[in-house]
């Protein structure tokens, strides 16, 4: 048993923190969700090394790599909230290679790969997904429905309405597809789906890790009443709550990436863990950053608060803590995982 | 990232398996209070030592198997999965020997091995005090050497087993002129002497657990010292550090099985398709398997790594909330039964209570993860 990650893993994970760091700084991210629009330049950065194929399939233009190397590159882009479609794509990316056939495949996956085409996916009610995160520059759309069928849909063929979310790191819109717009995913629609909730359980456990890091630098430095506020235990006991609720978040969403690609059977109980703790993860220490900042933490200037506002999007994003944990209720009575048998 | 045993790892366990199925321990007294309790579990480490399983984490030549660490978590998994008790030597076992074969000299070993593993000799463990909680370095009880003996007065409190026990694994000031971590001394104290007192702690459960003990001039021979005069700190961190580990992971695994239990226990009742009961009981499913993954990853990290990452100190922390949270639960979920004396969901409401306070409170666990993993300023102390 290795919890480690492979030197190629590594190696990745290594790649995209230093570019991110570098490309991604809170002053270009303040930059661009001000101005509404996501880092093109980064984006073709990205694409040229990538990354938006990293776990599609090599027929189809990707690298072919695992769902552990996609959850990698989600944790690294949370802990930045780099302002780029990368999430939204991979997701349509995600339902589309998983639970569509070779003509769907063929059509839509090589322009997703290499980043040329973007994708976006959205929970439908009556045809309709209010809040589509990344709707308005996808060009292909996937919808799932009330009773857990999903379409896709060229951008063309829907009604896409563009609106602005409490996260203008990335864009947003409000999707309508006409009852016969696009065509259906007939292929294993569920686990596309839990695979796609483990991406956002990754990406929240980058935001939540970030916060936690910004936090404890902060408290260290800010002095009142003679001493760091990070010595009071009521300010040091909630950072240590917000590396409990990230660890916790981290071990059961790395879990889940793993099993994704080694025990698939185990998929669904394992993705509907990793969202409910990463969604309530990503609350919680989020909201207890900006608490930790003070008055500071409420300002626009503190950066905190792009976490906070990502956190608050991925944490619904696909089904929130709740509805994975109703999930999970529904499993209960054959789970007892004590011990592999 | 693998998360599969390897071939040597799953024949332990099947081996282990089918030797619990086989032989399982006798029948649970149901009378004879916690004596006969005591002299049962005595019992069922004999029948683990007859068969070289009393404990495989041991090194071969003082009469273990070598065991991994991977393997002794299996062996605690598969101890609880067969729901057999714990053996009852548990201290000397987990704690006193491996702190022997860190710091004990070779007649040491040679002497209190044996008589740990066969439950022959019965080790507690002697460290908290009443006015020496959380802040253990500042124990008072006192160790005079005279006429080359050491001569022993103090008070001693949590001992549990002190009553069934032969030997104490006893932390005393040798030296209060000393910074308060420099002048301790580890001993080895016999328990059978008129110096030493041992008077039932009745806790909120009603039984008595653990001890308290009164010791007035007790008497420890020179070679009974381990590690060395005024080493006692560091010894002690080695016992504590033991304590961490291999109770760790049995402890996990007992609290799965009562969360199997309330889940069996909510289906029979119904409850199981209730929203409410469902949203509590798939959060402490999820707790649960965190609690899993974290206390492996922090073994494996060890194992293949050399260190710990920063889960080592969380996973009690959360363990012991968790089965707060768990026999609250049971409490609604079972209603008047876990209400009720005397039965085992009331039992374990209560005796969760000592859960967060006991090997580390959660208060001082959390300073732990401030300061030394954080890498918080530390409040300086008046």
């Amino acid at each position: 048993m290795d919890f480690g990650l492979t030197d190629d893993q590594r190696e990745i994970q290594r790649t995209a923190r230093e570019l991110l760091s570098e490309r991604a700084r809170p002053e270009r991210v303040r930059e661009h969700a001000e101005a509404g629009r996501s880092d093109e330049g980064l984006w073709h950065e990205l694409c040229e090394l990538g990354w938006p194929g990293i776990a599609v399939s090599e027929q189809y233009g990707g690298q072919g790599l695992g769902r552990v190397e996609l959850s990698i590159l989600c944790e690294e882009l949370g802990r930045t909230v780099a302002p780029v479609p990368f999430l939204p794509s991979a997701l349509a990316a995600t339902l589309i290679g998983h639970a569509g056939s070779e003509e769907q495949c063929a059509r839509w996956l090589p322009g997703l790969s290499g980043g040329k085409t973007l994708g976006a996916v959205g929970v439908a009610r009556a045809g309709v997904a209010e809040l589509v995160v990344g709707g308005e520059e996808a060009e292909v759309l996937v919808t799932i429905d009330e009773d857990g069928g999903a379409r896709v849909a060229a951008a063309a063929d829907a009604t896409v309405e563009p609106l602005q979310s409490i996260d203008p790191t990335r864009s947003a819109a409000r999707v309508s597809l006409a009852d016969r717009a696009g065509e259906t995913l007939d292929g294993d629609v569920p686990g596309a789906l839990d695979r796609c909730l483990v991406a956002v359980a990754s990406e929240l456990v980058g935001v939540s890790e970030r916060a936690l890091e910004m936090t404890v630098a902060y408290v260290k430095e800010r002095r009142q009443f003679g001493v760091p506020v990070g010595a009071y235990q009521a300010v040091s006991h909630r950072c240590a709550q917000m590396l409990l609720e990230t660890e916790q978040a981290r071990s059961l969403s790395a879990y889940a990436a793993w099993t994704a690609d080694a025990d698939p059977p185990r998929l669904a109980e394992a993705a509907a863990m990793a969202k409910a703790a990463a969604s309530d993860a990503g609350r919680e220490v989020t909201a207890s950053a900006i608490q930790a900042h003070g008055g500071i933490g409420f300002t626009w200037e503190a950066d905190v608060h792009w976490l906070y506002k990502r956190a608050q999007i991925d944490a619904a994003l696909l089904g929130g803590a709740k509805e994975n944990r109703a999930r999970l209720a529904g499993m209960l009575g054959e789970l007892s995982a004590a011990v592999p048998t | 990232m693998d998360l599969t045993f390897n071939e040597r790892e799953s024949a332990f366990r099947e081996e282990l398996r089918g030797w619990l199925a086989a032989n399982p321990p006798a029948p649970e007294p149901t009378e004879g209070g916690e004596d006969a309790h005591y002299a049962w579990r005595r019992d069922w480490q004999r029948r683990l030592y007859d068969a070289g399983w009393a404990a495989p984490s041991w090194p071969a030549e003082y009469g273990g198997r070598g065991a991994t660490l991977t393997e002794s978590a299996i062996y605690f998994e598969e101890i609880g999965r067969a729901r057999v008790p714990l053996a009852a030597n548990v201290l000397g076992l987990l704690l006193g020997g491996p702190t022997l074969m860190v710091w004990g000299t070779d007649e040491q070993k040679e002497r209190y091995l044996p008589p740990i593993l066969s439950a022959e000799e019965i080790w507690c463990q002697g460290f908290s005090e009443p006015d020496a909680g959380s802040d253990l370095a500042a124990l008072k009880t006192r160790a005079e050497k005279r006429a080359g003996e050491w001569v022993v007065t103090g008070q001693k409190v949590w001992t549990s087993g002190a009553q069934y026990s032969k030997w104490c694994m006893l932390v005393a000031r040798t030296d209060s002129e000393a910074p308060k971590h420099k002048g301790l001394t580890y001993f080895l104290m016999d328990m059978e002497q008129e110096g030493v007192q041992v008077r039932p702690l009745r806790q909120i459960t009603g039984e008595a657990e653990f001890n308290e003990l009164f010791i007035e001039e007790a008497r420890i021979p020179q070679e009974n010292v381990v590690g060395g005069e005024g080493n006692g700190w560091k010894v002690a961190l080695t016992t504590l550090m033991n304590e961490r580990a291999g109770l760790g992971f049995a402890l996990q695994v007992r609290l799965r099985q009562l969360l199997d239990d309330l889940i069996a226990a909510a289906a029979e009742r119904g409850l199981l398709k209730n929203p409410l009961y469902g949203d509590a009981l798939a959060e402490l499913h999820v707790r649960c398997e965190s609690i899993r993954l974290l206390a492996w990853k922090g073994l494996t990290d060890v194992e293949r790594y050399g260190q710990p990452g920063p889960e080592g100190s969380l996973v009690k922390w959360l363990w012991s909330d968790t089965n707060q949270r768990l026999t609250q639960l049971a409490a609604d979920i079972v209603g008047p039964q876990a209400l009720t004396a005397g039965t085992s969901w009331s039992y374990e409401l209560l005796r969760a209570r000592g859960n967060t306070i006991e090997g580390g409170t959660t208060e001082v666990l959390k300073n732990i993860v401030a300061e030394r993993v954080l890498g918080l300023p530390r409040m300086k102390v008046a």
